[in-house]
């Protein structure tokens, strides 16, 4: 069904030069001399020159022969390294239908200046993304701003209703990755059981986050002893462990392949790590909030702490680093939620939960393999060639010949701090204002065109 | 290019929750939880409250420390007790007082808490009493009020009733005197209590010598033995040797949201009757933050017999906001209280 997608009138190529090329602009060609090539999903870590043209990565090394090498943009990069682009797999960009918080144009600027090439949206927008025209208009989007690539997840029901089946097979052919239902849960356990079976016959991969409605009801916060000082309605592990449990027995039956976007708990993990010991398809995701903050981040009552799945205990933390670091979580996300300020202005429960991530997803994961948490392979593979593998997208989240040139430049030294100024997304929501940081991403490439460079 | 917003600036957190109550020079500024002010501070407020329940005592009973300052009640939840205590308090420190009761009208209109705010900010209020539902809500207020204003937390969700805690204290220690021998039990409801939160934090930053609470296991929320207090769930246990019982009012909404089977069992478990004020010390005295519910927590006659102090504690709370409030408006006016 991937290999031979129905032509719905869609771009399968999205970001393209809405400006036309300009030379030395967005040259289409580009010689990235002297850079540290870090890929470990192909071995690679060499210091090489590199070589892009239209839209792919044509040489390593060397040029391919009768390349016009004088008529390409050169780039000295020593000192750097170059990453595959990261493949950014939940991450909200508030359009269409929430365009006061943010655009894809602003959003998807944010994520090329955090080293980020393609971004995977969920189906939670207004209107729904349940039918092609929708998917259509954010391709169309995304082409316009030409920044990052936008991809977009279906809905497996409409209006993410949770009662009646989505058109996923359309949703499929049009160019949706995935298929998921958000964080709105399903009308009664036979629904999802059909919707999963239904996915399966398809070989769809589907996105479910578990979280039971009436355990969650008014929850702001990890229910533990920060939340119980502070006198907030609390969410429990079993609100994520419930129906974690109920959706691995429906894969066990139905075969669908299901992809959960963050864990929050150790115990989830063990479920995921014991569903993954019994061989099913399941595989598992973490935000990159959930490897640095924990329940005691909460405590000060600050709003942009405010997130769901909240915020738990160190040792759920802990957890999720580990498995992170073994594998058992397969990616990371930044589970982008930009806000206008006014959405953070009130009292801590009142307040729209979400952090805005995309500038520190990076920065984040590369902070924990500077702290020995993660070595750099494991981060980059949980970064690039997981979701690739995971979204099907097969020609991205490796640097080799002939793969397209999305890639990040990174300065391994740059020591920078995060100021709320500083930030290219329309959300400032984020608890990481004045976090130390030492990788910086210097300039990124997205199909083989320069989108982002940062100003010195 | 990308379309860049501009954005009002939105204040700084500080690192401790409760560091906003204190201002540059140390001086108490708001009150919106007890943690943070440590033994020092409430034992300063218990001896002015001293001062001021002296007062109230007196025929002519008012004292012209708040003289043409604006105190307003800001309660967008309804209460008439707490807001006539503080009413009264603000009243016998001859400032100007303003009700609103803004659980029907503003909000409820679509106007945010901000907008609200500032409003009666632009009123050149003083002081700001605030009653709220949401836990964090006076925090939220006090980070965001004008420089001069002081906030008092009048109850915030589930979170804090710092005057509430101050007052019982204060009862507790005309009583009982030191509170470090004291075996104290909090009975009911904890789990929605922002009453019995803050008692917490109060009593053992008193260093009071056992802290116990009493309630089956569904009105206790997770971990609340990290603040300080030995669970029981039997009256009988949690009774035994102890000089001072408070207890909670157990609202109708707890049956309806699956927490207690009935009203009868409840009362029969753990409803303050004669013969389980017995269970306790002889000399104990019974508190309650009021309203109580005849029959439900309490038993009539607990509550109207002679170890009960309830009315005490009523009259005692204007004079212990009497006592916050100068301590408040003397760090406003930069004076060294």
């Amino acid at each position: 069904m991937k290999d031979a997608p129905e032509n719905l009138g869609i771009d399968h190529d999205p970001v393209r030069h809405p400006e036309g090329c300009r030379p030395g602009i967005d040259c289409d060609r580009w010689v990235i001399r002297g850079a540290r090539l870090r890929d470990p999903s192909n071995g690679l870590d060499t210091t090489s020159d590199i070589y892009l043209g239209d839209g792919r990565i044509v040489g390593i090394g060397e040029a391919p022969g009768n390349w016009p090498t004088d008529t390409a943009e050169h780039v000295c990069a020593e000192g750097h390294w170059l990453i595959p682009g990261v493949i950014d797999g939940w991450a909200r960009l508030r359009e269409p239908g929430h365009e006061h918080k943010a655009t894809i144009a602003t959003e998807s600027a944010a994520a090329v200046a955090g080293g980020i090439t393609t971004v995977v949206m969920p189906p939670d927008t207004i209107p729904v993304l349940d039918t092609i025209a929708v998917a259509r208009y954010i391709k169309r989007r995304a082409q316009l701003a030409g920044r990052a690539r936008v991809v977009a997840i279906g809905a497996m029901t409409q209006q993410l209703g949770g009662e009646l089946l989505a058109e996923m097979a359309a949703l499929d052919a049009g160019g949706c990755v995935a298929i998921s239902n958000a964080h709105y849960p399903f009308q009664d356990l036979r629904l999802m059981r059909r919707a999963l079976e239904y996915a399966a016959t398809f070989d769809l991969q589907v996105l479910l986050q578990p979280l039971d409605p009436s355990l969650s009801e008014r929850g702001c916060a990890h229910d533990g002893a920060v939340a119980t000082r502070l006198g907030l309605p609390g969410l429990p592990v079993s609100a994520e462990t419930g129906p974690l449990a109920q959706l691995i027995a429906m894969i066990s039956e139905t075969g669908a392949r299901v992809h959960v976007p963050q864990l929050s708990s150790a115990a989830a993990l063990k479920l995921i790590e014991r569903a993954k010991a019994d061989g099913l398809p399941i595989t598992a995701g973490v935000s990159a909030h959930h490897l640095w903050l924990t329940e005691m981040d909460t405590d000060a009552l600050d709003p942009n702490a405010h997130v769901i799945p909240p915020l738990r205990t160190i040792r759920d933390r802990d957890a999720l680093r580990r498995g992170l670091a073994e594998g058992l979580i397969d990616t990371v996300v930044s589970d982008h939620q930009p806000h206008e300020p006014d959405a953070k202005l009130a009292p801590f429960p009142e307040t729209e939960p979400g952090i805005s991530g995309l500038e520190t997803l990076l920065p984040l994961v590369l902070k924990l393999v500077e702290e020995d948490v993660l070595d750099f392979d494991r981060a980059i593979d949980a970064l690039t060639t997981r979701p690739a593998a995971l979204f099907g997208l097969s020609d991205s989240g490796s640097i080799a010949v002939g793969q397209r040139a999305d890639l990040a430049l990174i300065d391994p030294d740059a020591m920078w701090s995060l100021g709320s100024t500083g930030m290219a997304s329309a959300g400032e929501n984020t608890p990481f204002i004045g976090w130390d940081f030492a990788h910086q991403v210097e300039t990124t490439w997205v199909n083989g065109r320069r989108v982002f460079l940062r100003e010195q | 290019m990308a379309v860049k917003f501009v954005r009002p600036k939105i204040p700084k957190f500080a690192p401790d929750p409760w560091a906003i109550q204190f201002d540059e020079q140390g001086h108490l500024r708001h009150l919106l939880t007890i943690e943070g002010l440590g033994p020092q501070w409430i034992t300063r407020i218990l001896d002015t409250a001293e001062g001021f329940v002296s007062v109230t005592d007196r025929e002519i009973k008012k004292v012209p420390l708040l003289r043409g300052r604006t105190v307003v009640n800001l309660f967008f939840e309804s209460s008439t007790r707490t807001r006539t205590t503080f009413e009264l308090a603000a009243k016998r420190l001859s400032a100007d007082v303003l009700n609103l009761n803004l659980a029907t009208s503003a909000t409820k209109k679509g106007e945010s808490l901000l907008d609200t705010l500032r409003n009666i900010e632009a009123m050149q209020a003083d002081m700001f009493v605030v009653r709220h539902e949401q836990s964090g809500a006076a925090h939220f207020i006090a980070r965001h009020v004008a420089p001069h204003v002081s906030v008092l937390n009048a109850g915030d969700g589930w979170h804090s009733h710092p005057t509430q805690a101050l007052l019982d204290a204060f009862t507790i220690r005309r009583h009982k005197g030191d509170f470090t021998p004291l075996r104290v039990a909090i009975v009911g409801d904890i789990r929605h209590s922002r009453v019995a939160r803050s008692q917490m934090h109060v009593l053992n930053s008193l260093n009071v010598g056992e802290l116990r609470v009493i309630a089956p296991r569904t009105l206790l929320p997770t971990h609340i033995e990290k603040l300080g207090v030995r669970v029981f769930h039997d009256m009988r246990e949690g009774l035994k040797d102890v000089d001072v019982i408070i207890m909670l009012r157990l609202q109708r909404e707890r049956m309806e949201a699956g927490l207690l089977p009935s009203e009868e069992e409840f009362y029969r478990l753990y409803g303050l009757t004669e013969e389980k004020l017995a269970w306790a010390k002889p000399d104990a005295i019974v508190m309650h933050p009021g309203p109580a519910n005849r029959g439900v927590e309490i038993e009539s006659s607990v509550a109207d017999g002679p170890q009960s102090v309830i009315l005490e504690q009523v009259s005692n709370g204007i004079g212990v906001r009497m006592a916050v409030m100068s301590l408040c408006m003397s760090a406003n006016r930069g004076e060294n209280a």
